[in-house]
């Protein structure tokens, strides 16, 4: 048993009113250079869709993830690194920017400075990867918002596999749900798996995944590695870029920019405990419907003491396993089981979560066009078809999603008799396996969602894992004081320094 | 040539081409690993590039390491091996040829794509394309060699550029001499072969020292880095653990002190 800690994420995709203002802020902060124009480190999918970049869920023309080999060892989709690093001179499975989409700006200074014109001026979109001017825009970050589109071309969603679609498609039976999407921080990152530089790691204190700018050569590999395709080649530099779960926020117990302004409340920061040593197993589990269950596996329970002596050993500092108790994405996915990993058949253990989404339910049910169970709806006759939603979050399997959405009906139901009629009625929790005070504590953690309830986030212990002592005197934002370079030998001759003899410095 | 040329060519250029290769690089490396990269354009533009780059990198591979090897290789150790210098020229010629057709083709495939395509071109610097022209040049100017070559199969030419390349090797100032005579394509090819050295830390080439063959020998797949790179037994005087003693920044001295009473 080896401990370490992830900070994870929840979004409650119940209350997703799909504004996107966690893309924009997120994109003003981090992705608004040369470069990156096309890169949404976090975006708002309308689903069903084929989403951003183009048809990302299909892995067998991305090959993104890792597949299980006959022998139950599991390699990147990609191929082991002896065919990866055949691939190198040119990546046959790397989206094009056109699968994103073409950058472009307006001529916005037109308008202010054309001179008088017979006809209004208008601001023509010019391509900011040639300067052209672009004369028709087919593509973009959100193409699809609220179901644009053709239904024909929005149907190639994978998520429709095993369902029959072309009803879907008629206006009265349509469906739609919105998805936000940024890096999922995975536990067994495959775009990780597939850096031929080795710049890109996993932190092993929050568990955050970032590539080394500094040591990227730009193989992109990763691009076409990860499966979510949530790695962005920043063709102005020439290195990959990814969200950073914005790890400057995350270490001083901010949340992320996208959950701070969050406006439906639907993102969750916690920590969650986890067995470093049980990822290769449950990443390695032979059908993919199990890989929900293995994944869940890997969590460790802080309430246990056990757990908590293992999580010292390892060096989990105290306010982190105090974190770990209030945490609400532990909540949400191991107690309520309410939250799923988005696509857990890549085998990749995402650590951003999702609760399905339920409000299109009730209303029907209550104008009597659904059939009712005991006051709550059932879910089998929700407009979001099961087996999408199970496609999407479970790999298929249907009962974990009947089962969240039931608890979440119950909720309501619950609720609404005690607020409306006054009533604790404790058979309803009961009948989906939920206690009453349970429930009251995922109204108050769902529904309410206070800004403490939704963070959870302790501060990174830097005094304690750097040695503060050796980083006396140094440069806080690194202007390369000490050395001319990367080293410390210098081609140009080291300031002069003080001979240093034995038990003169500090052992470190 | 003018012997003085001759000289400055071939007797002195191979060393400052050296030079600036090596110590260029290590000063980029240490100064600015940002800029160190491949910058491929494959995903601004598939066309072409699938085709044209693999063609021009696994024939240039084959160029890289034939060249290295064949005239690297001391004679002695040639003719030890009973390789009959008429067979060697033979198979450079063939194996030269088609890597060379291959690299020829992907480098022209590469340059039209980069001229032409106004994304590529736009987002191309002087550098860029100024590589690819060079690359574009020479390899038309060692395809072009192998008509020369086939007028003395015997391997003779060969021998003077193998004892050209040691003699540079060892220092030998005689090693110029040999090339006086040699006819002018190769002359050319040779210097600009060098001026390709010369410009490497200058250009995308630097990605060239950063083969990642060393993917290969990582254990296991995932990476994971820890902000304290080592967690160590025992505590540090000088860092102080959570809920431990109080620690001692007693500096040096005391410093001195606990570890000449035998702790650590």
């Amino acid at each position: 048993m080896k401990i370490r800690a992830q900070i994870a994420m929840v979004l409650n995709l119940d209350k997703c009113i799909g504004c996107h203002t966690c893309s924009i802020t997120c994109k003003n902060v981090w992705t608004n250079r040369e470069g990156v124009e096309y890169a949404w480190f976090n975006n708002v999918e309308t689903k069903p869709g084929i989403g951003y970049p183009k048809d990302w869920e299909n892995q067998d023309r991305w090959r993104g993830g890792w597949v299980r080999k006959r022998n139950g060892k599991i390699v990147p989709r990609q191929g082991s690194k002896w065919r990866m690093l055949s691939k190198i001179f040119a990546n046959p499975h790397l989206p094009e920017i056109d699968d994103f989409y073409e950058p472009y700006t307006f001529e916005y200074e037109w308008l202010q400075n054309a001179p008088e014109l017979q006809a209004q001026p208008a601001a023509k979109p010019r391509s900011l990867l040639t300067g052209e001017v672009m004369n028709k825009i087919e593509w973009s970050g959100n193409w699809e918002d609220m179901l644009g589109g053709e239904f024909e071309k929005r149907s190639r969603d994978r998520n429709f596999e095993g369902i029959e679609k072309e009803i879907y498609g008629q206006f009265e039976k349509t469906f739609m749900m919105y998805l936000p999407r940024l890096c999922e921080h995975c536990l067994n990152p495959s775009c990780l798996a597939s850096c031929p530089s080795g710049a890109i790691y996993k932190r092993a204190e929050d568990g955050i995944v970032l590539i080394d700018q500094e040591k990227c050569r730009g193989w992109r590999m990763c691009v076409s590695g990860c499966p979510y395709k949530k790695i962005y080649y920043n063709w102005s530099t020439g290195k990959s870029e990814k969200c950073i779960f914005c790890y400057p926020r995350i270490e001083t117990g901010q949340p992320t920019v996208c959950s701070e302004t969050c406006v439906g409340r639907i993102r969750y920061l916690g920590v969650v405990l986890y067995d470093a040593d049980r990822i290769q197993a449950a990443a390695s589990v032979e059908n993919p419907k199990d890989l929900y269950e293995a994944q869940l596996g890997v969590f460790m329970n802080p309430h246990d003491p056990k757990v908590i002596e293992q999580a010292r050993i390892d060096g989990i500092p105290e306010p982190w396993l105090e974190a770990a108790v209030r945490s609400p994405i532990y909540k949400m996915a191991m107690e309520w089981r309410v939250a799923f990993p988005l696509h857990p058949e890549y085998r990749t253990l995402p650590m951003v979560w999702y609760v399905p989404p339920l409000s299109p339910i009730q209303s029907a049910a209550e104008a009597g066009k659904m059939s009712v169970n005991n006051g709550m709806p059932d879910v089998a006759s929700l407009r979001i078809p099961m087996r999408y939603l199970a496609n999407m979050l479970t790999a298929g399997d249907e009962a974990p999603i009947v089962r969240a959405l039931e608890r979440m009906l119950a909720m309501r139901a619950y609720m609404r008799q005690r607020s409306v009629h006054g009533r604790i009625d404790r058979s309803i929790p009961e009948r989906v396996g939920l206690t009453a005070e349970t429930v009251d504590e995922m109204y108050r953690v769902m529904a309410l969602a206070a800004y403490e309830d939704r963070y959870v986030i302790p501060t990174a212990h830097r005094e304690l894992e750097e040695d503060a002592y050796v980083l006396r005197g140094s440069a806080g934002f690194g202007f390369r004081e000490g050395t001319n370079g990367a080293t410390n030998a210098n081609l140009f001759g080291n300031p002069k320094k003080t001979p240093r003899k034995p038990f003169m410095d500090a052992p470190t | 040539m003018n012997e003085f040329l001759n000289q400055l060519a071939f007797g002195w250029y191979p060393y400052f081409a050296v030079t600036v290769l090596v110590v260029g690089s290590i000063l980029r490396f240490d100064k600015d690993q940002y800029s160190w990269r491949s910058q491929s354009s494959q995903f601004l533009r598939r066309k072409q590039l699938s085709l044209g780059s693999n063609l021009f990198h696994m024939g240039v591979i084959v160029l890289f390491v034939g060249h290295l090897v064949g005239l690297l290789t001391p004679i002695n150790v040639v003719d030890g091996l009973g390789i009959g210098h008429g067979f060697k020229q033979l198979a450079a010629l063939v194996v030269g040829g088609i890597a060379g057709i291959a690299a020829l083709v992907g480098a022209t495939l590469l340059l039209h794509r980069r001229l032409t395509d106004p994304r590529i071109r736009q987002s191309s610097s002087f550098g860029d394309i100024a590589v690819l022209v060079l690359i574009w040049v020479q390899l038309v100017m060692g395809v072009g060699t192998t008509y020369w070559t086939m007028q003395h199969l015997d391997g003779t030419e060969m021998v003077r550029f193998m004892g050209w390349a040691s003699g540079i090797v060892r220092f030998d100032p005689g090693a110029p001499a040999l090339l006086a005579d040699v006819a002018i394509i190769y002359k050319l090819h040779i210097v600009l072969g060098l001026t390709l050295f010369v410009i490497t830390p200058f250009t995308r080439l630097v990605h060239i020292w950063s083969a990642p063959i060393w993917f290969l020998l990582r254990p296991g797949y995932q990476i994971v880095r820890s902000l304290s790179p080592v967690k160590r037994p025992h505590y540090s005087l000088t860092k102080g653990p959570a809920g431990a003693p109080a620690p001692s920044f007693g500096g040096s001295a005391v410093t001195r002190a606990h570890s000449e009473s035998g702790g650590t």
